[in-house]
């Protein structure tokens, strides 16, 4: 199950908050999933081409500055244009709930809060990626 | 003692554990918010090895334990310093003249990630990012609108900035020209501790080398013009938020306030010149005791460590003056309204503990920017402890008490273990460099993360007394359109600027940044000409180049 899937947890922007992106990185490595972590202040173009390089099945953005309803829209877009559209998009920090629906439209149906257990992330990834 | 240790044996044997024995405890084990085990009872016992005199002390008087003034809260209570700052200088400005005219007696300035950054609006990396967690500042002019109708003669100001925290001295050291106070009046505190952004914050440019010169030459500017101002802000905060226990907390900030010393005495200051004006800044966490604890032990062990290993004559030299900040790792997403409980006990160990000046957190915060309803309760959280608790009212209430005292002690030891590692490993700097301090604060992290999944670690509202979420009102919003008037606005006054002024100045700080003059002198002299804190960190980075992360 856990042991195929290979998730890339990035830091887009210059929020440097990255406690939540670290114990989620090793929760899903413990989980059984192969994770790269991008490290700070990384650009949506970075983000793009290392979900491309590593073929990755998973991103997790983390962002607690407020500057996701610029920089996620402009992922979701560049992934699109480069035909890496297959690829699950969560995202966790502080997001407002009033922004969730535009995320969602864009595609990303996971957003979680602080405080959400690693498990939950877990099972979501699965039952998204369909595997038991 | 022997009486007394008779005693309590007896009383162990006879009631405790035979009530144990029959009835059981809660849990198999007592721990601390930090994991340290916790008795069923302390005593006198507890305090035998701990000298009054060498160890406490009465308040104002080595090693301070009790507090670094005579008076403490009854002759001046705390700094009630609400950190604000959102979208433009304007807005911001708006906001801070609110909280002065709602009894908040010291600023506190929360600056965008660009400018603490160092890039202006205009630039790639600031896109999406301009005005959201602070305000954006590009150029003197900002700065202006920032205190207008403020007298900084009168107001106290506290602004969180790091690697370019020379370009923000300077632009409220020539605002201050503007409005015609003298230097020798300004009192604030500028935060000014790289070290912790490399471990824990983030918001760094240059690599340790240059940063450490950049503060030393804050530190000799301000000990010969700038008398009254905290010239660092070393930061237990930010290693707490990050994921640290209390005693990483402790002994990481101080060993972070070890090597600003070493750096300092390296050029050849007098550590007597610039050691008054060193400041603390800690997180107000969960487990009120052991806060309190902490506190007291961070005064003791600075102390000690100022006089024995520096020298340090000057009795200032070795008062642990600081600020304390609400956890914000504490406030919960769910049941929001309960972090104002949570703020306020926070609070209530850290005016215990002593602080000179406090944030409360606003109880929204886990969800996006505090609103302004949110952030008065946050500050009459303050008022009411200030005004009603009645613990103001004598000195350290908390001294004496058995547990109190042997945890303040026990903190003192295990602090000093860290340092005594970290001393081994080369020092602080080095230490980092290593991913020693990063590697200890994500394991004490993700056990806390785990502890709180296998419910060994009670948060209320996330893992017990659970509820569906309910949204809750409003959030703060910034407007997206800022970041387009702010790049505007920065390219006008870039026009009307004499453009060879520009150069001259930008090469005289290239000049001082080669020579190792200091820098703060160039500095000022461009950003009272409009020259950008992008303009000039760039050159700084053409200079001393860029600090690459590792991860560990």
């Amino acid at each position: 199950m856990s042991e195929n899937i290979k998730v890339l947890i990035a830091k887009p922007g210059l929020d440097g908050h990255d406690r939540g992106a670290k114990v989620i990185a090793r929760g899903l490595k413990e989980a059984g999933m192969e994770v790269v972590y991008t490290g700070l202040r990384q650009t949506t173009e970075q983000i793009v081409r290392a979900a491309i390089q590593e073929d990755v099945d998973v991103i997790g953005l983390s962002i607690l500055s407020g500057a996701h309803s610029h920089l996620f829209p402009e992922i979701m877009k560049k992934l699109n244009d480069s035909g890496k559209d297959d690829v699950l998009v969560i995202a966790g920090g502080i997001i407002p709930d009033e922004d969730h629906d535009e995320l969602k439209k864009l595609g990303i149906n996971g957003i979680f809060k602080p405080g959400t257990p690693i498990n939950e992330i877990v099972e979501f990834i699965h039952q998204e990626l369909d595997v038991a | 003692m022997a009486d007394l240790e008779k005693g309590y044996q007896e009383w162990k044997e006879n009631k405790l554990d035979k009530t144990v024995n029959n009835y059981g405890e809660r849990k198999d084990e007592f721990t601390t918010g930090s994991n340290r085990p916790v008795k069923a009872l302390y005593s006198p016992l507890d305090l035998e090895e701990i000298d009054y005199l060498d160890e406490i002390n009465f308040p104002g008087q080595f090693p301070y334990t009790r507090g670094v003034y005579p008076t403490m809260y009854r002759s001046r209570l705390w700094t009630m310093r609400q950190y604000a700052g959102f979208g433009t200088a304007k807005e911001t400005n708006e906001r801070f003249r609110y909280l002065l005219d709602h009894g908040q007696t010291g600023l506190s300035v929360a600056f965008d990630l660009p400018t603490q950054i160092g890039y202006d609006s205009d630039h790639e990396m600031s896109k999406g990012e301009v005005g959201r967690v602070g305000v954006a500042i590009d150029t003197l002019a900002d700065m202006e609108t920032l205190f207008d109708q403020i007298p900084l003669d009168k107001v106290s100001t506290s602004m969180t900035i790091n690697a370019p925290a020379s370009v923000l001295l300077a632009m409220y050291i020539a605002v201050a020209e503007k409005q015609g106070v003298e230097k020798e009046k300004l009192s604030g505190t500028i935060q000014n501790d790289i070290l912790k952004e490399y471990i824990a914050r983030g918001t760094y440019i240059f690599p340790p080398e240059p940063s450490l010169r950049l503060i030393t030459d804050i530190f000799e500017y301000c000990s010969k013009e700038l008398p009254s101002w905290n010239t660092i802000s070393i930061s237990g905060y930010h290693i707490r938020e990050a994921g640290s226990d209390a005693v990483q907390e402790l002994a990481f900030t101080i060993a972070d306030g070890i090597e600003y010393v070493e750096s300092a005495l390296s050029i050849g200051m007098d550590v007597d010149s610039f050691a008054p004006r060193l400041s603390f800044f800690f997180n107000g966490q969960m487990d009120f005791l052991e806060e309190v604890a902490k506190f007291r032990a961070a005064r003791r062990l600075w102390a000690e460590i100022m006089k024995e290993r520096f020298g340090a004559e000057k009795a200032k030299s070795c008062m642990l003056r600081f600020h304390t900040q609400t956890a914000g790792a504490a406030l919960t997403a769910q049941q929001p309204q309960n972090n104002i409980i949570r703020v306020a006990l926070q609070a209530l160990a850290a005016v215990l503990g002593g602080t000179q000046s406090l944030h409360t957190n606003s109880f929204d915060e886990a969800l996006g920017l505090p609103t302004e309803e949110a952030a008065k309760i946050a500050l009459r959280t303050q008022h009411i402890i200030a005004e009603e608790s009645g613990v103001a009212d004598t000195i350290d209430p908390l001294a004496g008490s058995y547990y109190i005292e042997s945890m303040t002690d026990d903190l003192v030891s295990e602090a000093r273990e860290y340092l005594d590692e970290i001393e081994d490993l080369g020092g602080m700097a080095e230490a980092i460099k290593a991913g020693y301090v990063q590697r200890e604060i994500q394991e004490s992290a993700y056990q806390e993360q785990k502890a709180i999944e296998n419910e060994e670690k009670i948060v209320v509202g996330v893992n017990k007394y659970k509820e569906d979420s309910k949204e809750i009102g409003d959030i703060l919003k910034v407007d997206p359109g800022l970041e387009k008037d702010q790049c505007q606005q920065l390219n006008e006054i870039r026009s009307q600027r004499d453009s060879s002024d520009t150069e001259k100045h930008l090469n005289e700080i290239r000049e001082a940044a080669i020579n190792d003059d200091n820098l703060m002198y160039p500095i000022l002299d461009a950003v009272r000409d409009y020259v950008s804190i992008g303009e000039i960190c760039d050159v700084l980075r053409e200079e001393f180049g860029e600090y690459e992360a590792k991860i560990f």
